[in-house]
């Protein structure tokens, strides 16, 4: 398998600030590749450098062969991108709006609109071609927006976040939409800081926080750097604070580590059914109402739990 | 060059469907053109030539030929529309209408002008009193311009028989003895061919009028100020749209396909350009076809128009350069329009404004483009287009070349 896209040391810097910090990775032909991480971890920047949208402050990449520093139209010929906000002509109808980004994209005349109704068509808004985007629903907009990036065929799909703010139903299809891309030989990074959606979707993960790749690998190489450790989750009710627990609950032995976001205490242990019982105790002892317990497998969740001490969500 | 061509395409296209945008950049400029118009007065003639009806009042201390001749001129049919004209034997009494906004001008024709013209003293200096109302300096100065034309011909009159009278001396068919007599005779038949007389008036009267009518057509300014005005806003509107699609991330879109920022910011350009040609061109087509409105010579109007929009685009470049977001654009643009339409005559003539101000407004597109607009009406051809159009253009490269320095700087990917 050739190596449709190589990452080496990509680095980003805002004045002071280190946004993206050396960063390598690779991505074969044909897979798909998530970069998983929090808000605010670097994935967007790195995503905007190989899109040649921002110039690396070091470091290179290269797409298809082409250098994004040294040959950013080549680089722009090989690529298609999904920008996590939605970048269309809201005035323009469906059908106008990919025409005109199709011929951003080179093409024109009856290849244009034989691949404008192909695209139409993958995206399910064949009937409403001639709607103009402001009446769609987000869901139909996220469509859209996803199929601007199909329209010239690239080699390697950038998605970025693409399902952020929608609703289940459409994310579901976007979702779908990915992995039936995929099926027919598009090669996907994907960006996300929803773990189910690494996981339902990625061939290879890239871990990225504050900038950092901190692990990379198939699911099954990632969730082995956890153990067998499992993750306990408490619910507790809203108007609880569960913090104090949370700090006591790192002490108690077989704890590696816990964490809480929103209602949720977090702990990774060796063994769940050994802890748990202490677990209630300290809750019941603090006035901590549980409202479930779950225990999970080790997965991405835990891994950025394992390597950060944070969860993914904070 | 062609996705340039394409984007700009894609910006009007857009513009066209912006409601808010129609209104400002073509139901505004029209409606605020009728409005302004039956204010002047020019959809109240049946002919539509906009005449003014101007009142004036004659003092005919003369009592004879001449002095009778510029009565009847002044009243005569083919200046009726033009001018409202009484006959008064006071002349004081005149003067004080005249200061009480009452009237715009008085002619007064002093006692002896008609023998004071013909004379044997040649060069006797011979005046009639043109006492003019301040405060209404258009009318005031159409009526002297008639008065300029007879006194003209008058003058031209006794310049020829002078000249008549120096040819026969000169080719010996008379002596210098005989020369008072054939001058006076000359004289005597002028004065008693009344019909001859006001036959050469009357055709000054006619060739005035036909004149004077084109002059006065009010909507021949009115139209071309409010296109020009709202030109303006089309230009800030199309600038903000390049920092509307910065924030909107189509602008950073764009930058991740095969096409380079040249061709985008052209694009961008092309657009603006182009909105604001479409918008002056039916603009002018529509007052064109609803109110018989005269713009001149088709070609040098559009040769005007592509110049008038080149040169508000460099200014709605330059705004857009400046500015941090799309509605900063709109806010300086809007302050910017008004500015130029007062400073550039789109709603007092630039001649009825203070020197400073007149000097001032050579910087808008406005003071230039109604020159020209002007000059098309009243009969100019490409020829009297030089000055306006080569401004213009200067106007606009200048402008584009600092707004490109400026946008080189500006970050237009992030947000």
């Amino acid at each position: 398998m050739t190596n449709i896209l190589e990452v080496q040391n990509l680095v980003k810097n805002y004045g002071d600030f280190q946004a993206v910090k050396g960063v390598s990775f690779n991505i074969q032909e044909g897979e798909i590749f998530s970069l998983l991480g929090p808000n605010g971890a670097g994935k967007t920047t790195t995503i905007s450098m190989l899109s040649t949208l921002y110039e690396p402050t070091s470091g290179d990449a290269t797409v298809a062969g082409y250098s994004v520093k040294k040959n950013p139209m080549g680089v722009r010929n090989a690529i298609g991108v999904v920008p996590q906000d939605l970048a269309l002509y809201e005035d323009l109808t469906a059908k106008e709006n990919l025409i005109f980004w199709g011929q951003m994209y080179n093409l024109s005349g009856k290849a244009l609109s034989s691949r404008v109704d192909e695209v139409l068509e993958q995206i399910g808004l064949t009937d409403k071609a001639k709607n103009k985007v402001k009446t769609f629903s987000g869901g139909m907009k996220r469509r859209v927006n996803i199929g601007v990036g199909l329209l010239h065929k690239p080699k390697l799909l950038f998605m970025d976040e693409p399902t952020v703010g929608i609703d289940p139903q459409s994310r579901r299809a976007i979702l779908d939409t990915v992995k039936d891309l995929n099926k027919k030989g598009m090669t996907v990074l994907y960006t996300t800081h929803y773990m189910e959606e690494a996981e339902e979707l990625s061939d290879r993960v890239g871990i990225i926080d504050h900038g950092k790749l901190i692990a990379i690998g198939t699911q099954k190489e990632l969730t082995k750097q956890v153990g067998e450790t499992e993750t306990l989750i408490l619910h507790v009710s809203e108007n609880e604070d569960p913090s104090a627990l949370v700090s006591v609950l790192k002490g108690l032995p077989n704890v590696i580590v816990a964490n809480v976001v929103n209602n949720e205490i977090s702990i990774s242990t060796p063994s769940a059914k050994d802890v748990l019982v202490s677990v209630v105790t300290k809750a019941n002892e603090r006035g901590i109402k549980i409202h479930s317990i779950d225990i999970r497998e080790p997965n991405l969740e835990a891994v950025f739990l394992h390597l950060t001490g944070r969860a993914l969500r904070d | 060059m062609l996705k340039t061509f394409l984007i700009g395409l894609k910006d009007l296209k857009i513009a066209f469907r912006d409601r808010a945008a129609i209104i400002f950049m073509l139901l505004t400029p029209f409606l605020l053109t009728i409005g302004m118009g039956l204010v002047t007065g020019r959809f109240s003639s049946n002919d539509n030539s906009g005449a003014l009806n101007i009142p004036i009042v004659i003092v005919n201390l003369d009592n004879d030929s001449l002095g009778d001749a510029l009565v009847e001129v002044f009243s005569s049919e083919e200046l009726a529309d033009l001018l409202d004209t009484t006959t008064s034997e006071d002349a004081e009494a005149t003067r004080l209408l005249v200061d009480k906004d009452e009237t715009t001008a008085a002619i007064i024709i002093p006692a002896g002008f008609t023998q004071n013209i013909f004379s044997e003293n040649i060069n006797q200096n011979v005046q009639i009193e043109f006492y003019a109302n301040p405060s209404r300096p258009t009318s005031a100065g159409i009526v002297k311009t008639i008065l300029d034309g007879f006194m003209a011909r008058v003058d031209e009159m006794r310049v020829g028989a002078i000249t008549s009278i120096a040819q026969l001396m000169i080719s010996g068919r008379i002596s210098s003895e005989q020369a008072n007599t054939v001058g006076e005779e000359m004289g005597t038949r002028l004065k008693n061919n009344q019909t001859d007389l006001n036959e050469s008036l009357i055709r000054l009267n006619t060739s005035i009028n036909q004149a004077e009518t084109n002059e006065v057509d009010a909507l021949a300014y009115i139209a071309p100020g409010m296109a020009l005005m709202f030109l303006m806003y089309t230009v800030s509107y199309g600038g903000r749209s390049i920092l509307a699609e910065k924030a909107r991330g189509t602008l950073p879109r764009l930058l991740t396909t095969p096409t380079n920022s040249m061709q985008i910011l052209g694009g961008k350009v092309f657009g603006i350009f182009l909105t604001g040609t479409v918008q002056m061109l039916i603009l002018i087509g529509a007052t064109t076809l609803l109110f018989q409105l005269q713009w001149g010579d088709m070609l040098g109007v559009v040769l005007l128009v592509f110049a008038a929009v080149f040169g508000a685009t460099g200014w709605g470049l330059l705004i857009t350069a400046f500015a941090q977001s799309p509605n900063q654009v709109g806010s300086v643009g809007s302050a910017v329009m008004l500015i130029f339409s007062i400073m550039g005559g789109s709603f007092i003539q630039i001649d009825n404004l203070p020197g400073f101000v007149q000097t001032l407004s050579k910087i808008t597109p406005n003071a230039w483009a109604l020159d020209g607009f002007t000059s098309l009406a009243f009969g100019g051809t490409i020829a009297s287009l030089t000055t306006p159009i080569f401004a213009l253009l200067t106007m606009g490269i200048l402008l584009f070349l600092i707004s490109a320095f400026l946008f080189g700087r500006k970050n237009l990917v992030q947000k």
